[in-house]
């Protein structure tokens, strides 16, 4: 009798397989969430070490450390690794731990497509990174890849780049696919699309969005492989063809590629805003149509890039227009935000912190945007560091700190031990200070005209370039205290209830699972009232 | 509510009062206003949006930061239950579409003035190459190309760096005062981007295709700018520099750059000497070869070739009169040097390379004479 109950027991709670198996045939969303999570994180120790390469060559005016051709491999692929590899990633990784989750279903619909989708990645990126390691080096022509640099001018390794997209682009529509088949299929009984959490709303956009531009990109990327190497001639010019038409098609899916990697941010810090402020979320179905709104005006803004190409006027003020318009969803969640900390019950924990950050920062980002979408102005604007200091605010205090308010906020769930607060919160006030000390002067350098990828540059812009550099180096080093915390939060510590956050218990259901929840969840579907 | 009013006060002086931008002008923290009417008004509408923006910012960072302070749970702040409002969503989206509309008006009508691409008295044909600008005058059959000036000793923080470090020329772009200009705007290889800060001129140069831009400078002086998209290796390094004289300087520059052409072409008919061929040949080399081949004559292998000890250059004389002219592309981004050299700074250039660093001991230290591209010339064509 007792052997026919432990038979029981092992089918009905096994665990994971032990040792490298388990990650590479893993089918449990958790742990390809895991796995999700350090790719990217070792992705963004990449990518910002050649962050700091950069800044330390721009620390003072002159050559100093690297020559040209390799400072332009470093801003090419620091963007490509940075976007691609860390800010999606990450992502998809807090959607395969909490989507689930948090829709009360035992695991991603799709399991085994759940670990294609991974393990494409370091296939990708492997071979991305080993370009940098061959004889022509690595791609030099910027993360927009402009042909014609890009096609007749560019290093042999080019086709190494192509491939590498391609794999990258089909391990996003393959996520996204399982993220939407989930969402749309395997809700516990009585969540109702708008009962869902903001989280899963997001998600379920931001994989429309991918699905609907990832082609894009592959298509690019394929016109370009068939010009380097079949003879035809889509962007060059001697041929019949048009530069200016690689950058419509490029900016076709890099415009809603810049929302995919804001919008999953957005959920996070909703969720986060509500349990810190004890208080439900205001607003919740504008919020949803907000989300909404901006993915859908995200089709239409993508010349906004472009303004100095030479378009016709009409085209001017149409982009210009439809750029400004996001300001109003954009707008509306920001207030949303504040309206939801008004009159609240309000504590600062450290994913609160870093989303509090999150809105200041990102609103800045937003007023930078907005100033970008003016066209006369833009023509100053276009391609200086005021460029790079908008993306940047809206993509490091922006998504980034999404990203680590999530894991902060997600973590004592995910290991069962909480986070070290003292160390959290250093770990908040150094990011904090750094990104701002790194990125707000680069509007300064930029209106005063130094322009964007210049290895080298004029006396005039030295001071605010050594700030800059120095505020890197600190925001790049605090970022290992970040790692040391994560380690230190599996490790050991305080145990973490299952409610973690005060209140939380009623605001998800993740937040009624055990901390660490058990290796499948909602074997038995949960009831939403 | 006094209290809240006086804060208020106090909060506008601080931003309007005790801030001035006049005190940042010294320190290049704002963009440049620039001497045209376009750069002038492109400047106020930066200067209207940017305090748009920092009113909504004061207003909703107000309100953010006095929530989290009042609301602090430390101080026993109990939270309300409310979770929505109709008429606050609907006001404040409302709100929003207003300002864009306060902000969308001057900057149509500063854009419709600045859109203009119909004929200028002068009409300059700017043309992007890797990495340097050639400027043609249409008119005046005058064409020259403007080489970065600064020394690569200085790059390399051999030598002390000048105030004009990165912003100087070998050849500006002369034109004159109060004249309204078009700039007919095309790249010869990649994209580039051609800007004048000063007169909030920038439009890319796209290869295959002419884009227009058009200033009309109401002073004297000299104004620098970039090329602002990413060209290759050395982006960095192709500045723009406008030196905008008074008409009559104008028309006496003109009259001398036809006169120099002139004397150009009587050059080829002269016979030349080794020695002076190759002292033609070093400033060539240095105004055009440089950025690529190095000044060792070293090249940055694999992408651009060493000349020292190449064995074109020290014995296949009519290979390198070849690759010269018409270039070798386009994996390696040799240009075709035929359309940009006359013939005797071709010549003089390939001599110099075939007599220079250990070449001179190792190769045939041959010389070419002007004639000879001539006669290359002459061939091709038949």
């Amino acid at each position: 009798m007792s052997t026919i109950v432990e038979t029981h027991d092992d089918h009905g709670h096994h665990g994971p397989a032990k040792g490298l198996t388990r990650w590479l045939f893993t089918t449990n969303h958790k742990d390809i969430g895991t796995l999700y999570l350090w790719f990217s994180f070792l992705m963004l120790f990449i990518g910002g070490a050649m962050a700091m390469v950069i800044r330390a060559e721009l620390f003072e005016p002159g050559l100093q450390i690297i020559e040209p051709e390799f400072f332009n491999q470093m801003t090419t692929n620091h963007g490509l690794i940075m976007v691609f590899g860390v800010i999606m990633p990450a992502f998809v990784g807090l959607a395969n731990w909490m989507i689930p989750m948090q829709i009360g279903a035992p695991d991603m619909a799709l399991p085994r497509l759940n670990n294609l989708s991974f393990w494409l990645l370091p296939m990708a990126f492997g071979i991305l990174i080993s370009t940098l390691f061959m004889e022509a080096g690595g791609p030099n022509f910027g993360w927009t890849f402009y042909a014609p640099l890009s096609t007749t001018y560019a290093p042999e390794t080019v086709t190494f780049f192509i491939f590498s997209v391609h794999i990258m682009g089909a391990s996003s529509i393959l996520g996204s696919i399982n993220i939407i088949t989930t969402i749309l299929n395997m809700r516990a009984p009585g969540m109702t699309l708008m009962k869902m959490p903001l989280f899963v709303w997001s998600w379920l956009i931001t994989a429309y969005l991918l699905i609907a531009v990832m082609p894009v990109l592959a298509g690019a990327v394929t016109m370009m492989l068939m010009d380097i190497h079949f003879g035809t001639s889509f962007f060059n010019a001697a041929g019949g063809g048009d530069p200016v038409l690689f950058q419509h098609i490029f900016w076709f899916f890099g415009h809603p590629e810049v929302y995919i990697m804001i919008l999953p941010a957005f959920g996070i810090a909703s969720h986060i805003i509500e349990t810190f402020s004890r208080k439900p979320l205001f607003g919740y179905t504008s919020m949803v149509y907000a989300l909404t709104s901006i993915a859908i005006l995200s089709f239409v803004v993508w010349a906004h890039h472009m303004f100095t190409v030479g378009m016709p006027l009409a085209g001017e003020l149409f982009f210009m227009y439809s750029t400004m318009l996001i300001a109003i969803p954009t707008g509306v969640k920001v207030f949303n935000w504040i309206a939801t900390m008004f009159k609240g019950s309000i504590s600062f924990e450290t994913p609160m912190l870093f989303a509090i950050a999150f809105v200041a920062l990102f609103t800045i980002g937003g007023f930078s945007g907005l100033m970008l979408a003016i066209v006369p102005a833009d023509f100053q604007y276009h391609d200086t560091y005021f460029v790079v200091a908008h993306f940047h605010y809206v993509l490091v205090p922006g998504s980034l700190f999404g990203i680590i308010a999530g894991v902060y906020y997600w973590i004592p769930k995910w290991t069962g031990i909480m986070y070290d607060e003292i160390l959290g919160k250093l770990h908040f006030w150094l990011s904090f200070i750094s990104v701002n000390l790194t990125f707000f002067p680069m509007h300064f350098v930029g209106l005063a005209g130094m322009p964007r990828r210049y290895p080298d540059y004029a006396l005039q812009f030295a001071d605010f370039n050594a700030i800059i550099s120095v505020g890197a180096f600190i925001f790049g080093l605090t970022q290992l205290l970040f790692l040391f915390i994560v380690i230190k939060s599996i490790r050991a510590g305080k145990k973490a209830n299952s409610e973690v956050w005060e209140g939380a218990g009623e605001l998800g259901l993740e937040w009624t699972l055990d901390s660490p929840p058990s290796y499948h969840t909602f074997t038995v579907q949960p009831q939403v009232k | 509510m006094e209290l809240f009013k006086f804060f208020f006060h106090r909060l506008l002086v601080v931003f309007l009062g005790l801030i001035p931008f006049s005190l940042f002008a010294d320190w290049d923290l704002n963009m440049t206003r620039g001497v045209t009417e376009t750069s002038l008004e492109i400047f106020n509408l930066h200067m209207l949006i940017f305090w748009i923006c920092v009113w909504i910012g004061v207003v909703v960072f107000g309100i953010m930061f006095w929530s989290l302070f009042k609301y602090r749970k430390s101080s026993g702040a109990v939270a309300a239950k409310f979770d929505d409002n109709f008429w606050l969503e609907i006001g404040w989206t409302v709100a929003a579409t207003l300002i864009l509309v306060v902000m969308a008006i001057p900057s149509t009508q500063v854009l419709v003035k600045a859109y203009d691409d119909s004929e200028g008295e002068i009409n300059i044909m700017v043309t992007g190459y890797q990495w340097k600008w050639q400027y043609k005058y249409l008119e005046d059959n005058v064409a020259f190309f403007s080489n970065l000036a600064t020394d690569d000793e200085a790059i390399h923080n051999r030598i002390p760096k000048g105030e004009l470090y990165l912003r100087e020329v070998d050849e500006p772009l002369v034109i004159p005062i109060n004249t309204k200009i078009r700039f007919l705007i095309t790249g010869n290889d990649v994209i580039h981007s051609f800007w004048v800060p000063d007169f909030a001129v920038k439009q890319d140069a796209v290869p295959g295709f002419i884009n227009t831009a058009w200033t009309n400078v109401p002073k004297p002086g000299i104004y620098r700018g970039n090329c602002t998209e990413l060209c290759g290796i050395n982006h960095a390094f192709m500045p723009v520099v406008v030196r905008a004289v008074e008409k009559e300087e104008y028309t006496a520059w003109v009259a001398e750059k036809i006169a120099l052409a002139e004397v150009e072409k009587l050059l080829t008919e002269k016979e030349w000497t080794k020695e002076e061929l190759i002292e033609r040949g070093e400033k060539v080399y240095t105004k055009n070869c440089v950025a690529c081949h190095q000044v060792n004559g070293k090249g940055i292998p694999p992408v651009f070739p060493a000349l020292d000890g190449s064995n074109i250059v020290m014995s296949d004389t009519s290979r390198q009169i070849e690759i010269l002219m018409e270039g070798v592309g386009p994996s390696y981004a040799m240009q075709a040097f035929g359309k940009q050299l006359g013939e005797v700074d071709i010549a003089s250039v390939i001599t110099y390379t075939k007599n220079a660093w250990s070449n001179k001991e190792k190769g045939d230290g041959k010389e070419v004479t002007p004639k000879d591209i001539v006669e290359y010339k002459k061939r091709i064509k038949l």
